[in-house]
This record gives C-alpha cells, sequence and structure tokens, in this order.
C-alpha cells in the first residue's frame, strides 16, 4: 500500500488541531471532571466539599443495591441487543425476498425509527396500563396476572419489550442495505450448491452480512446501555421505586434527582471504564474474526 | 375580535412603557398543568397590585428539576430570585448557608411585617433553622389526609374509620363485602413514614428529627411502624389494601374509577378531585391513627413546597422580591390559591378570611388539611430535617415494593432502610465540609 507522505510534520499537526482541541475540551475535559468530583463529597451549592478519595467507590462496591444494578444492566443488554438484532435480521430477510408492495412493507417497517425514546416509552404505558393497556389485557388472558410498575420481573419485560420495538427499525434497514448488497452470482452459485434455503443463509449470506452485523451489534449494546433511559424514564414516571434500573439512570437518580454529586460521578467513572473495556474487547477480540470484502 | 386584540395590544404597550423603570425578578417553579396556570395568575395579580416590580414565573418541570436546576444555575451566577423547593430538598438549600436569604431577614430588612406566629402551627416551621428562623415561605403546602367515597361507605353501611383499628375491623370487612378494594395509598415515605411518626408523635430521627443539624441518624426501624406495615401486608392478603405502584397517580387513578373506596392522599389534591366530576360524592377526613400507639394523635406536617429567595441579588431586585413574599402571604392571596387547589391557607388570618367567607360550609372536606395541621402538636410534630432525603425515600419506596410484592419481610426491610438512610445521613454530613 502506497502512504502519503507530509514533507514537514507541523503541517498535519495543525491541521489536526481544530479537531484535536475539540475532542479535549468536549471529552476529555469533562471526563477529567468527573474522576475529580469523583474524589469528593460536596454540598451540591459548591460551599463544601470533603476529599473522601476512593470513598465513594467503595461505597459502590459494598452496596448490594448497585450489584443489583449492575446485573440487571448487563441481562438488560444481552436481551435488547439479542432481540432487535435477532427480529430485525428475520424481518430483513423476508423483506429482501419481496417483490410486490417492498416499498411500503419497508417504509411502514422503517417508520418506528422516528419515534423518540420517551414517546416510545410512553406508548409503552398505554399499552401495559395497569387497568385497560391492551398487552395488559393479552397477558391477563393468557393467564398471567401483569403488573408494569408493581411486580419487578413485569417492569423489567415492558422495559425490552419497548426497547426492542424501539431498535428494531434501524437494525432492519441496516441488514436489509446489507442483503442487497450482496452479489446476484454469488447467491446464484449458492443456490446450486446448496439446496437447504438455511444451509444457504447460514453458509453464505450471514458471513457476508457480518461487517453489517458486528457494527450493529455495537450500535445496540451502546443503544441497550445508553439510550434506553428515556424508555426507563417514562416507564417508571421518574419514581423508580422497587422497579429496575439501568446503571445510566441509577446515575441520574443519584447525581440529578438526588444531588448526590460525588456518589454520582464515581459512577460515571465507573460507565467510562466499562465502556472502555468494551471498546477494546470488541475490536480486539470480535473484529479479527470479521472479513471485510 | 381583530380590533380588540389590537386595543389590548395598545393597552399593554403602554402599560409598559409607563411601567419602565419597575425591578423585573424571576421565580422558578415546578406546578405544571393547571397549577401552572393558577400560578402565572398569581404572578398577574401581583403584577398587577403595584407598578414598581415585575415578577415572571418560569416553569422547571418536576421538583426535582427545579431544585437541580436551580443549583446549577446558583454555580454559574444565573440563579433566579425566586426558587421553589419542595420537601424533601428542604435541607439541601437550608443546609448551603449563603445560597439563600432568609425569607425572615429578607422580609423584616425590607420593613414587612413579620412574625412567625402568624402562621399556622403545622406549616411554621418546617422550613426553619435550629432556631425558629423561617429560610423558605411555606408555599404550596399540604397535608395527607383521607378521602372516601361517600356512596361506597353508605352502601357497606360504615362512617369513615378514626382509628386503623375500626378500619381493620369493621371499615374494610365491610367495604370488601360491598365489592370495593377498601384503602390505596399515594407515597408512602410521606404519608405511612414521616406523618405516621408525626401522627402518632414519635420522633423520626436523632437531634429533634435532624433540625439540630450535624451527626443525624435516622430512628424508622421502629415497632410502632413496624407493626403498621406488617398490618398493611395483612389487609392486602384478605384484600382490603392494594398498592398500583410507586407513582402518585398509580393510587389515586383506581380511587378515581370508583375501583378503591378510600384513598389516602394530599389535602392539595382537593381541588383537581373537584374539577374531575367523579361519578360518586366523596369527602374527606383526618388520617387514621392506631389506638394501640397512642389515644391522644397529633397534628401532621406540611408537606408540597416552599418559596426560596436566592441570594446574590442586588438590593433593588431583593426589594421586589420582599414585596412578591409579602404579596403571597396575604390573606387575599392565599385565600385565592387555597380555593383554586386546594392547598392549605398558610397564615391564620387567610384561614379566618376563608371561613368568613363561608367557603368550608359549601365544601367541609376543603377545611380537613388545615384542620389537621391546627390539631395539637407534640414534641416530635413540627417535621424532620435530613440530608440526601431524595434519596432515602428512593430506598423507602423500593423497600416499600419489596414488601408489597412479598420479596422481603417487614424486618428486614426496616434494616435496610435504616443502615442504607444512615450511610446516606453520614455522607451528607461530609458534604458540609
Amino acid at each position: 500500500m502506497k502512504r502519503a507522505g507530509f514533507a514537514t510534520k507541523w503541517l498535519p499537526i495543525t491541521l489536526l488541531l481544530p479537531q484535536l482541541i475539540i475532542i479535549a475540551v468536549f471529552f476529555y475535559w469533562p471526563a477529567a471532571h468527573a474522576i475529580h468530583s469523583s474524589l469528593y463529597l460536596q454540598d451540591p451549592f459548591g460551599f463544601g466539599s470533603t476529599f473522601v478519595g476512593a470513598e465513594n467507590y467503595s461505597d459502590l462496591a459494598g452496596n448490594s443495591e448497585y450489584r443489583r444494578i449492575a446485573w440487571f444492566t448487563v441481562v438488560f443488554t444481552i436481551l435488547v441487543t439479542f432481540f432487535s438484532l435477532a427480529i430485525a435480521l428475520l424481518l430483513a430477510v423476508k423483506a429482501d425476498k419481496v417483490i410486490r408492495g417492498a416499498r411500503s412493507y419497508r417504509t411502514l417497517l422503517m417508520w418506528v425509527y422516528a419515534v423518540a425514546p420517551p414517546v416510545a416509552g410512553f406508548i409503552g404505558l398505554i399499552m401495559f396500563n395497569q387497568s385497560w393497556g391492551p398487552l395488559t389485557r393479552f397477558f391477563q388472558s393468557l393467564g398471567w396476572d401483569f403488573k408494569l410498575g408493581v411486580n419487578y420481573m413485569d417492569t423489567a419485560t415492558a422495559m425490552v419489550i419497548v426497547s426492542v420495538w424501539k431498535q428494531i427499525p434501524v437494525n432492519f434497514i441496516f441488514f436489509l442495505s446489507g442483503l442487497q448488497s450482496i452479489p446476484r452470482s454469488v447467491r446464484e452459485a449458492a443456490l446450486i450448491d446448496n439446496r437447504s434455503a438455511s444451509g444457504r443463509f447460514w453458509d453464505v449470506t450471514f458471513p457476508l452480512l457480518a461487517p453489517t452485523a458486528f457494527f450493529l451489534l455495537i450500535i445496540n449494546i451502546t443503544y441497550s446501555l445508553f439510550e434506553t433511559f428515556g424508555v426507563i424514564d417514562t416507564l417508571v414516571k421518574g419514581e423508580p421505586g422497587n422497579n429496575p434500573m439501568t446503571l445510566v439512570y441509577k446515575v441520574y437518580v443519584d447525581g440529578f434527582r438526588g444531588n448526590d454529586m460525588g456518589g454520582s460521578s464515581a459512577q460515571s467513572v465507573v460507565l467510562m471504564v466499562l465502556v472502555l473495556a468494551l471498546t477494546v474487547f470488541q475490536f480486539r477480540l470480535v473484529e479479527r474474526r470479521i472479513h471485510y470484502t | 375580535m381583530t380590533r380588540l386584540t389590537i386595543a389590548s395590544v395598545a393597552a399593554t404597550s403602554l402599560l409598559a412603557g409607563a411601567a419602565f423603570a419597575e425591578t423585573e425578578i424571576t421565580w422558578w417553579h415546578a406546578m405544571g398543568g393547571a397549577l401552572g396556570e393558577t400560578v402565572n395568575e398569581v404572578a398577574n395579580k401581583f403584577n398587577a397590585s403595584q407598578d414598581e416590580y415585575k415578577i415572571t414565573p418560569v416553569f422547571k418541570g418536576t421538583y426535582e428539576e427545579t431544585l437541580t436546576a436551580g443549583i446549577a444555575a446558583f454555580r454559574a451566577g444565573e440563579q433566579p430570585n425566586v426558587l421553589q423547593v419542595f420537601d424533601a430538598g428542604a435541607a439541601t438549600v437550608i443546609g448551603a448557608k449563603g445560597a439563600t436569604i432568609a425569607v425572615q431577614d429578607l422580609l423584616e430588612q425590607n420593613g414587612a411585617d413579620f412574625s412567625i406566629d402568624d402562621y399556622i402551627s403545622g406549616v411554621r416551621y418546617f422550613y426553619a433553622d435550629s432556631d425558629g428562623k423561617m429560610i423558605g415561605m411555606p408555599f404550596n403546602s399540604s397535608s395527607p389526609v383521607m378521602y372516601y367515597n361517600v356512596d361506597a361507605l353508605e352502601k357497606a353501611g360504615v362512617t369513615p374509620p378514626q382509628t386503623w383499628e375500626e378500619f381493620q375491623s369493621t371499615t374494610a370487612p365491610a367495604l370488601k363485602d360491598a365489592g370495593y378494594v377498601a384503602l390505596s395509598q399515594s407515597h408512602l415515605p410521606w404519608i405511612f413514614t414521616e406523618n405516621f411518626h408525626s401522627r402518632h408523635d414519635l420522633p423520626f430521627a436523632t437531634g429533634d428529627n435532624g433540625y439540630e443539624g450535624g451527626d443525624t441518624k435516622i430512628l424508622v426501624n421502629n415497632d410502632a411502624i413496624k407493626a403498621h406495615f406488617t398490618a398493611v401486608t395483612d389487609w392486602q392478603d384478605n384484600g382490603y389494601f392494594e398498592w398500583f405502584g410507586t407513582g402518585w397517580g398509580d393510587n389515586q387513578t383506581p380511587f378515581e374509577e370508583g375501583k378503591v373506596a378510600i384513598w389516602l392522599g394530599s389535602s392539595g389534591s382537593f381541588g383537581g378531585l373537584s374539577k374531575l366530576d367523579l361519578p360518586f360524592e366523596f369527602s374527606a377526613t383526618y388520617l387514621p391513627y392506631w389506638e394501640a400507639v397512642t389515644t391522644e394523635p397529633k397534628q401532621t406536617f406540611i408537606g408540597g413546597a416552599a418559596l426560596f429567595a436566592m441570594a446574590g441579588k442586588d438590593d433593588a431586585e431583593n426589594k421586589a422580591t420582599a414585596a412578591f413574599f409579602d404579596f403571597m402571604a396575604s390573606p387575599e392571596t392565599q385565600v385565592f390559591w387555597h380555593k383554586d387547589t386546594g392547598y392549605v391557607p398558610i397564615t391564620e388570618a387567610a384561614y379566618e378570611m376563608a371561613k368568613a367567607d363561608g367557603y368550608y360550609e359549601e365544601q367541609p372536606a376543603a377545611e380537613i388539611g388545615i384542620k389537621q395541621l391546627s390539631l395539637p402538636a407534640g414534641e416530635h410534630t413540627k417535621g424532620y430535617r435530613m440530608g440526601f432525603y431524595v434519596q432515602i425515600r428512593d430506598v423507602m419506596n423500593r423497600e416499600y415494593g419489596r414488601i408489597l410484592t412479598g420479596e422481603t419481610s417487614v424486618d428486614d426491610a426496616f434494616n435496610n432502610i435504616e443502615a442504607e438512610a444512615n450511610k446516606l445521613l453520614e455522607r451528607f454530613a461530609k458534604t458540609q465540609g
């Protein structure tokens, strides 16, 4: 491969400088600030503060409720990521085969993408309303006494359903365009070699979709961890009580509702480390197995 | 129509021109919906009452969001003149010395008459400091009361219960037979915990319920309240009580739907309930008490929120803020606010005025909150002052949810609440540096 070169090293640095400044000011400075404030317990108004070292972190480690929330976050992320990818892939494969009415079918599926998370949460509130929600009625007809906001597992189920529903369209769009970029000739060759449809899909189509799937995997994990905030906030009506919540929501509850700046900062730092670890893991281990063509 | 609009625009601009030298102040509040409109009306009345000052109310979201916005603005030097802070945030704002000017000082410095004894006894000290100086002026003050469906109680042939013993042995079984869920209640920390302690005159925290500051410990893990929650779970098992979730409306809605016969809510809910045009007649009475704990039930204290004057403003603006507080405390304003919303009037004078108007003859239920706040006081009835209290309430809500869904025992729940609350209080003490 041919490398482009610069005559002096100052020109590229100058050209990069605006970008570096933006990164430093908007990303590293707040991150450093979070780390700094996680070492203190401070009065919300900023009048007094006490240096407590790692106490905010050791409090988190010793807090069984925090561990429960962390555990829920892991399960929630796996479920939301898996179901939104799996269902979207299924829909995309089917949509790829549709010839008549394909455009309206795709448009209808993509449509939900425009719904903002709090609106999705609000729709969830209506669907799962305790006394007249259609989905509550449906579950009751199956003998499941579904109670949003009262029962921990039921609320968790509603959170997963609404979050998955909200995320399917974006995955669908990517999967569909991925599928449509697979060359016809490859598929025809596969058709000759392999008569089973599922065999063709897993041996030929899916590996060719892998770069898209890998990209979506990262996007979906990030979505489940962070962007579901709006859905969760709406479903628990801002009063978590005994309902499940994710780590990000806990940062909000302690920092913005409870005005506990130090504790909330420590939690943000934990999240930063988590994201860093996740990114390193994904790109080191998973991406090696993916072949871009 | 058009001509009218032009005329009013002209009139407004003339007025604006005439009042060029007025001092403008801002007021951040958390009153949404119909309450927000009443707030705007109060502000308009103040602006129309004189031409030196102009107040602009700004809606900032929930109580928590308003407080957080106020704190962030203060740190940036952009704070409003008046900030509405709710009960659970009181320790945060009163603890931060220098964030606000005590309302009492502000009024006295600006030549307004002020005497804390003018205020109704259950209202007086909740937002006061340990010396009894009023720091924040109670604004939308309410107390928990018992609402009941008159039709349902008649159908069941019972009267509203005065004690929980009566509820348990007579009222609840009769209501159940008549086809109702006997009881639901909103905000377990506020009604079944904080006001439970004042109604029975039990200490809620060390150091005079936390008013002395410093090293406060919560005293919530006591036999009386554990017996109460054990009874509540029994009622739940017997179908006398149902819990519909942590949100305020979750438990109010089934009462409005006529499914639940008795609902414990806020005296401030009265205005809203009256406007709903419910398919049944409703009324209100005092919060029941346990005869086994006390034979002399005491007053409750106020919830809701108070108005604080933020520090760091110039004298002219502070003068305007003082004039506004003076206006707010006036009997006329209080009676207007009381009638429109159901929140209690904060001063004796305003209460007398509403009485003289004959308001309570038409609406006896509207008087319950204020009557309950005026019951005899006890040693532990003026309220509490604890830092990180929003989080402490979150812990309570979580543990109560677990009790009511059978995930934990009453004993374990209260051990947890005590341990976590004390940990939070200890941490809060450190924030004061």
